[in-house]
């Protein structure tokens, strides 16, 4: 029987550097069928969307993995990969320039993601800068977690005032439903840097999409403490997030339909706070979006910094519509 | 600062070679030279010419003004009490009317002029309608916290936010036990509360709130709230000092603009493993504000009793005798969490 060679996240060809953008010679290739325009986002700019108003910036955003990925799991809304370069490694430096600005601007908190964010060798560096100013996320997917780097986390929290949260991802409670969207071996690996966690004594968050729908309900959550409990974790977190149907997850499943789109008028008054984008932006190397989630549409690119982008934005995208109808928040 | 991960430490679970796995691999190199714009690939320098041309750049000087007019907090016109020179401050009284007849004879015998609880009175313990002469005796100053504003407004819970099904379960338990038997009155008399108070105490004037200035529910823990952000409030609301609840656990942050102090809750520990619950003594020193963060004993002991006759929670009542949360502990950061027993 021919053993086929396993899908090793860790021997694709991510290129580690950070790099800035550069001139890439193969930007040409296989771009014939796709078509040129810019305008292919599915914004429909002929209906009055509701504007939304930045009420505080709470909440700072660091694509500072860029796109790239050591998976490529088939409903990621930035559709990362390991070859997925639209977004760049962030540096040290450009993360300290933000979160000078950030300070300035009162932001409480700041979230990292990519991408996979441990792909970015200044990483640690980097969650060491954001603790010496506020209480740092990172967002992983738990595969670059090695016993010495989960000792070295465990000494950063220590040693911070503010809090390191670790957020781990996982989408199902075993290795077939798991593996089917984050890709073949995820499972176990993941359930590894659980462990490993659990012996450094830090406690991450597991998060959870709902791709099954099960995941969510009352009994999905306790199946997942009990995993939790089950490899050491006796504090177990969990956090719910909804799926975007878009980038990857719109092949997976549907793409949006033209009725989900926000209209004038379509939020009440309360509504506005359970919108990230109320409280939130993100910083990735090309400048600042409005959010983590549209960070593959031009069009949400508010700025180069982020006091140019403290202006209403207009909630024309259909992932607006999901952040709507499940009052989403990418927070802890 | 390579990636020192050992390769040979994972194992190789998923070997067959099915179409899945063959699509994962193409998915892998899909991106090559090619960027996701949308939801279509493209070559990487139109999705960086697009995303050049969007959005603004200003000047420096129109960033400074941007950055001031984004921060400049709306006028208040909260009257300002006082002036004072000795106040004492707690919040979350969660029934424990116990501990509410002790604080007022400790802030007596500290020679506090007046007192102000921030809210949340109601929740957790027995007998809700025990607070309310116990507050009128002290004359005791009330803000309005979340737990007044279901009251009042007839929620269907203590709009806590809760995700974790047992924790909901057991805010649940206690909303309905304190719903029920407050009166009407008592709820429309939580109702007419005031949201915020203006205290003058020496030359500072405190901003008192239940939750934070701008939310009656936001969580302010030491761990989670950054000098920066407190600055940057201080400065919007135009106050030398802000004093909040809520969390359950208290702080004192010195800032270079003022203090920001969490004043604890009389109503259960401050998850520590000790039976004493806290609250927060303030004086007008010279130049400088003086901030006691005081323990304070009462009779846990009767409070558990009467906890058990009126049938509440046992891992309520275990939370009063060890000092340690038994339950909503999802809302810690991860400091405070790390501290903590469960
Ligand atoms: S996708 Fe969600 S967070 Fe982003 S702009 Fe739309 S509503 Fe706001």
């Amino acid at each position: 029987m021919p053993v086929a060679e396993p899908v090793d996240p860790n021997v694709m060809d991510v290129e580690t550097k950070p790099s800035l953008p550069v001139g890439d010679d193969r930007a040409g290739s296989g771009s014939e069928d796709i078509g040129g325009e810019v305008e292919g986002s599915p914004s429909a700019a002929s209906e009055a969307h509701p504007e939304v108003v930045l009420r505080s910036l709470d909440t700072l955003w660091f694509q500072v993995a860029g796109t790239v990925c050591n998976l490529a799991c088939t409903h990621c809304f930035v559709s990362s990969s390991p070859t997925n370069r639209t977004h760049e490694f962030m540096t040290l430096q450009q993360v300290q320039s933000f979160l000078d600005e950030a300070a300035g601007l009162g932001v409480k908190e700041y979230y990292f993601t990519g991408g996979e964010a441990f792909l970015n060798p200044e990483m640690e560096a980097i969650l060491e800068a954001t603790l010496r100013v506020g209480p740092a996320s990172v967002l992983t997917n738990g595969l670059l977690l090695d016993r010495q780097r989960c000792e070295r986390l465990k000494a950063l929290a220590e040693g911070a005032e503010y809090s390191l949260d670790i957020r781990i991802s996982l989408d199902g409670y075993d290795a077939e439903s798991n593996d089917a969207i984050r890709g073949p071996g995820t499972f176990d690996r993941v359930l590894e840097a659980l462990s490993l966690l659990a012996e450094v004594e830090l406690n991450p968050v597991l998060t959870v999409t709902e791709v099954y729908r099960e995941l969510a309900s009352h009994e999905g959550k306790e199946r997942f403490f009990e995993l939790l409990r089950g490899l050491g974790l006796t504090k177990p977190r969990l956090k719910v997030l909804p799926i975007f149907q878009i980038g990857a997850e719109a092949e997976r499943s549907n793409a949006y339909q033209s009725w989900q789109r926000l209209r004038e008028g379509d939020l009440p008054d309360t509504e506005w706070d359970h919108l990230q984008c109320s409280s939130c932006r993100m910083v990735t190397e090309k400048g600042v979006w409005v959010c983590p989630i549209l960070v593959n549409e031009p069009q949400a690119r508010m700025g180069e910094r982020l006091a140019d982008t403290l202006e209403p934005f207009p909630l024309d995208h259909p992932a607006c519509w999901t952040c709507h109808a499940y009052g989403v928040s990418c927070r802890t | 600062m390579a990636d020192s991960m050992d390769h040979k430490t994972f194992r190789r679970l998923t070997t067959e070679d099915d179409a899945f796995v063959r699509e994962y691999r193409q998915r892998l190199t899909a991106h090559r030279g090619m960027a996701t714009l949308g939801e279509k690939l493209v070559p990487l320098e139109e999705f960086r010419r697009a995303a050049a041309s969007s959005g603004r750049a200003l000047t420096e000087g129109q960033r400074e003004e941007a950055a001031s007019r984004f921060l400049a907090g709306p006028a208040d016109s909260t009257p300002v009490e006082g002036p004072f020179e000795r106040i004492a401050v707690f919040g979350g009284v969660y029934n424990n009317h116990f501990a509410l007849e002790a604080l007022l004879e400790d802030a007596a015998r500290r020679g506090a002029e007046t007192i102000y609880c921030l809210g949340d009175l109601g929740g957790f313990g027995p007998h809700p309608e025990k607070v309310r002469p116990l507050l009128a005796q002290g004359e005791v100053q009330v803000i309005q916290g979340n737990y007044e504003e279901s009251l009042a407004s007839g929620r269907e819970d203590c709009n806590c936010g809760y995700t974790d099904p047992r924790d909901n379960h057991f805010a649940e338990i206690s909303y309905r036990y304190t719903e029920s038997r407050c009166s009407a009155e008592f709820k429309a008399w939580m109702g007419a509360l005031p949201l915020r108070r203006r205290v003058r105490l020496g030359d500072r004037e405190l901003l008192l709130v239940h939750g934070s200035p701008r939310r009656i529910n936001e969580f302010l823990f030491h761990s989670s709230s950054p000098a920066p952000f407190l600055e940057a409030m201080l400065q919007q609301n135009r106050c030398d000092a802000i004093l909040c609840t809520h969390t359950g656990l208290q702080w004192h942050r010195q800032l270079s603009g003022g203090d920001a102090i969490n004043v604890g809750v009389i109503g259960r520990p401050a998850n520590d493993g000790a039976t004493h619950v806290w609250y927060s003594m303030l004086s007008a020193g010279r130049n400088r504000l003086e901030v006691e963060l005081l323990p304070l004993e009462y009779d846990f002991e009767a409070l558990a009793r009467e906890m058990v006759r009126e049938e509440l929670p046992a891992e309520f009542v275990e939370t009063i005798q060890t000092g340690w949360w038994t339950t909503c502990l999802e809302i810690l950061p991860p400091n405070e969490r790390a501290v903590s027993r469960f």
